[in-house]
């Protein structure tokens, strides 16, 4: 059978041991009416039966590499260095559990406390976690921490956080009767009866807002400012805690995890000394052995489930440790100036992408007065979805169709470029999209 | 750093191989603050960033993070990775956390470029292949459970059940009936299942525990009234007894107007015998991590697809998978759905070593729990000579042991746990359940050969003997680990969750 290590044999034997019969035995507990329910699953499958099967739907897909793809909206595809998986790949560290007992867990408490460090440097903040599920729940709990800390039940959001952000954080305020409100300027909208203001940097457009004003506004009315961040644009600008927020979150991604159809990727939350007995989830602290020597272990623990039940800051139990293992050998190996650079030139071709197709007739910015990182909306002519298309059959992930997320914005398509857009891809672009340039009427 | 050693340097001043001692933090490998590895060229005409980001405020310096050179890091992960406890060095008995073998085959699948390299909005004809398998596992842990519909969205166990119970308010409230807003749960629960209640925003009921560790039938019917919305229930629940009345206590819910709730930790007993749908329950939380063997990663990723009776469909988290004919697509029309819990749909990495393990076991996949409850079972009966059990009562998959009235007086669970990390044995869960005083639980799970338990209770067996001949001794354990006993007061006296650089 394919992982069971015992025989016959040896299960006789500690049938004898137990002084057992059967196995069936061992279940008289379960009424006998419940017992072995008619089944209907496939044949087992040999290792070999099961990598075909498995190549065949894997097969049955296009993966980004095969394509020109200029697809982003909060996935990222970047390059990933080689140590990186070659780290998560060992058993080490990918067979092992919560490090509960330190002295046989300090490999994995060690790279938590260098996640925590690094994601504290990265975005300027004091005291980081040891991760979250994703950017979207991040974000939700950050919330929910500002709603115990200021008593208040209201959450001031600006209307470009990412859409699965924002409805992951509405769908955690529903059970606590927690409201929800969007607007395009949250600095002059947040009031004293709000527990947070909630913005992107940058905004689901790829544009950069000027943000320290929104912490500003969110402190003189007492209530609680939140960043969700791109870890990579917090390398290039000034991050969130040096912007003055209270709160940083944002999924870590695009820090060495591939896309993987949207999952597993990683959260992070990081905040202002203050708040750190509020935060969710792990935290790994520095202390010492019986000899003194360096050692980690899971700490402050009280704020946790199990010990304090539903008194606990969050539900949380897993983190993402694994993928914040990438997160940390890729920021490691990356550096802040590595990964700053990494950001220069996803900022460099996406404004020369973004000059050359808004050369083509019938193509321009959306928002053209609006500073953006890797990420523009472009006008294209005519429907977006059907000029997207139109590029596929052509090789090209031309972006994101945005009337799926504002039916305003039919004509639009979110573009993204990365270090992995090469150069000749720009240019392939450029050539099929001129295709459809001109008049718009002839196009259609 | 490490010096490295001279001829003719005296022995004493050769600094100890940098495995045996402290491990220097990334930040003081070296590595440069100011390059970075090479990078590809940008291949565009560059242009000045002021002029690009107008307005737009930059890091005057970069973010303080070495690039560590490669081969340095290499040996520093290298390093740590001796410093943890894992699957391939040895057993992993932690009760309520099946820590079961993963495959190594699911880990080389779920890398194909057609899973890891694929982006969540690419159009349904770019994903088929990633929408198929979707729909077929939902298929599979529906037949498994017993649930008319499963949603995989859910990252973690603790984040299923949050969602299984936001759906059950969702369903009372579709239905008018606003008053029901209290959970029952056992005392013996995971803390997950009340803090999961609190975050939906309901109240916690406890229900007490028979000396058998069963639920107190008697309990439950006490407060199963109009302002009950669920009973959630673990089963076999954490000390590894099946819940022998499950039946009677579901049609006293039922009638109640409450939901039944079910916490699928243990669900690796059952698998493929027995199914919690026949059982009653309403809600089914799975975790995939445990029962069905996706890696546990030091803490995650994990995956809680939750599963649901009829009724409770029309709330599952948006979108679900939908198939017209030999297409899949994604389906967001569920108008009265409880919303999305989080992000795309799904930890689907995890959902492929899922899909590759359970068809890999297809039809036998009773075997897994038939295995993993004779493994218990022979382990408790070998160590029944060394602790005292908490109950009575036949457990299943797992079963709880007390140093509590057993040989050695003043000999505590955490002793014994810490004991069993000088012998390459990783503790079983102590001081949980928490009814029980000074307990540990023991998990084998199916993937441990016959001499692997017959060395772990020989250990227990060595361990209380020597606390009978030197309780000191074995109080001062783990001798052997990286680290000796950590001091988790000073963590928690004085928090350092970061590094900083020296002023």
């Amino acid at each position: 059978m394919a992982y069971l290590p015992n025989g016959a044999d040896e299960r006789r034997q500690m049938l004898e041991a137990i002084g057992a019969a059967s196995v069936e035995e061992l279940f008289a507990t379960v009424p006998e009416r419940l017992r072995h329910p008619q089944l209907t699953l496939p044949e087992p499958l040999a290792e070999q039966d099961l990598v075909t099967e498995l190549e065949r739907l894997a097969g049955r897909t296009h993966p980004l590499g095969s394509l020109d793809s200029f697809l982003g909206a909060g996935v990222y595809r970047r390059y990933v260095p080689a140590i990186v998986r070659a780290a998560i790949a060992r058993p080490e560290f990918y067979t092992a559990y919560t490090p509960y007992q330190a002295e046989a867990s300090q490999g994995t408490l060690q790279t938590i406390f260098e996640f925590q460090s690094m994601i504290c440097e990265l975005t300027g903040m004091d005291v980081a976690n040891a991760s979250l599920y994703d950017g979207a729940t991040a974000a939700a709990e950050g919330v929910m921490m500002a709603v115990a800390q200021t008593g208040r039940r209201r959450v001031v959001a600006a209307a470009d956080l990412h859409p699965e952000t924002l409805a992951v954080i509405r769908t955690y305020g529903r059970g606590r009767g927690v409201e929800v409100a969007t607007t395009d300027d949250v600095s002059t909208s947040i009031g004293a009866g709000d527990a947070c203001a909630v913005v992107a940097l940058p905004g689901f457009l790829g544009t950069v807002e000027e943000l320290a004003p929104v912490a500003q506004a969110a402190r003189a009315v007492g209530a609680i400012s939140i960043c969700s961040a791109d870890p990579i644009a917090c390398a290039l600008v000034a991050p969130p805690g040096d912007l003055g927020f209270d709160i940083t979150v944002g999924d870590g991604q695009p820090l060495g995890v591939p896309p993987s159809f949207g999952g597993p990727h990683v959260g992070f939350m990081a905040v202002r000394q203050e708040l750190m007995r509020r935060m969710p989830g792990r935290l790994v602290g520095l202390t010492h052995d019986r000899h003194g020597r360096r050692a980690y272990a899971l700490t402050l623990q009280a704020r946790e489930q199990h010990i304090r039940r539903e008194r606990a800051t969050s539900n949380i139990c897993t983190n993402h440790a694994l993928t914040a293992l990438a997160a940390t050998v890729y920021m490691a190996r990356m550096g802040g100036a590595g990964m700053r650079r990494v950001a220069e030139i996803s900022v460099q071709r996406a404004h020369a992408l973004a000059g050359r197709l808004s050369a083509l007739d019938g193509f321009e910015l959306a928002e053209p007065a609006r500073p953006y990182l890797w990420e523009f909306a472009l006008l294209v002519p005519g429907d977006a979805d059907d000029f997207a298309r139109a590029m596929r059959r052509q090789g090209i992930v031309a972006g994101l169709p945005l009337g799926r997320f504002d039916p305003d914005r039919r004509e639009q398509l979110l573009v993204c470029c990365t270090e992995t857009s090469t150069p000749a891809s720009l240019d392939r672009y450029v050539e099929a999209a001129s295709r459809f340039a001109g008049p718009v009427e002839v196009n259609r | 750093m490490s010096e490295v050693a001279e001829p003719g340097m005296e022995m004493s001043r050769v600094p100890a191989p940098e495995w045996a001692g402290e491990e220097p933090l990334v930040f003081e490998l070296g590595g440069d603050l100011e390059r970075g590895p090479r990078e590809v060229r940008t291949g565009v005409a560059d242009r000045p960033l002021a002029e690009l980001l107008p307005g737009v405020a930059l890091r005057a310096t970069p973010a303080p993070i070495p690039a560590v050179p490669e081969p340095v890091l290499a040996r520093h992960l290298g390093r740590l990775a001796r410093r943890n406890h894992n699957l391939h060095q040895g057993i992993y008995p932690l009760g309520s956390c099946t820590m079961k073998y993963n495959p190594a085959v699911d880990e080389e699948l779920a890398r194909l470029a057609g899973f890891a390299d694929i982006h969540p909005y690419q159009d349904a004809g770019d994903v088929q292949g990633a929408l198929e398998l979707m729909w077929e596992l939902e298929r599979l842990l529906c037949e498994i459970t017993g649930m008319t519909r499963i949603s995989l969205q859910p990252a973690a166990g603790a984040h299923g059940e949050w969602t299984g119970l936001r759906m059950i308010q969702a369903y009372h409230a579709a239905r008018g009936d606003t008053q029901r807003t209290r959970v029952l749960i056992p005392d013996s629960a995971h803390g997950t299942n009340p803090a999961s209640a609190a975050l939906a925003g309901l109240e916690v009921v406890t229900i007490r525990s028979n000396p058998d560790g069963t639920v107190d039938v008697a309990d439950v019917a006490r407060h199963l009234d109009r302002r009950a919305a669920a009973i959630m229930m673990t089963n076999p629940n954490t000390l590894g007894v099946f819940e022998k009345d499950i039946l009677e206590i579901a049609g006293m819910a039922h009638e109640a107007g409450a939901l039944l709730y079910y916490d699928g930790a243990n669900l690796n007993a059952l698998v493929g015998l027995a199914r919690p749908g026949d059982m009653g329950f309403d809600v089914v939380h799975l975790n995939l991590h445990k029962t069905f063997s996706t890696p546990h990663g030091g803490g995650g990723p994990g995956s809680g697809p939750v599963g649901v009776a009829e009724a409770l469909t029309p709330f599952l988290p948006t979108p679900t998978v939908a198939r017209d004919g030999d297409r899949f697509r994604l389906d967001h029309d569920h108008p009265q759905s409880i919303g999305k819990v989080r992000s795309y749909y799904g930890n689907f990495g995890m959902l492929v070593r899922a899909y590759a393990y359970i068809r890999a076991y297809g039809s036998s996949i009773s075997a897994v729990a038939e295995n993993a409850v004779l493994n218990a079972r022979y382990l408790q009966s070998r160590l029944g000579g060394t602790f005292p059990m908490a109950v009575t009562s036949d457990s299943m998959h797992e079963f709880v042991a007390t140093t509590k009235g057993g040989r050695v007086v003043g000999l505590r669970a955490l002793d014994v746990a810490k004991r069993l990390l000088d012998y390459g044995v990783y503790a079983p869960t102590a001081y949980f359940p928490t009814t029980v005083p000074e307990a540990l639980m023991f998990e084998p799970t199916e993937t441990e050969s016959k001499r692997s338990l017959d060395l772990l209770a020989e250990v227990c067996a060595a361990i209380v003997a020597e606390a009978e001949r030197d309780l000191d001794h074995v109080r001062g354990a783990p001798y052997l680990t990286p680290v000796s006993r950590v001091d988790e007061v000073e963590a928690a006296r004085r928090p350092v969750l970061r590094w900083r650089r020296a002023e």
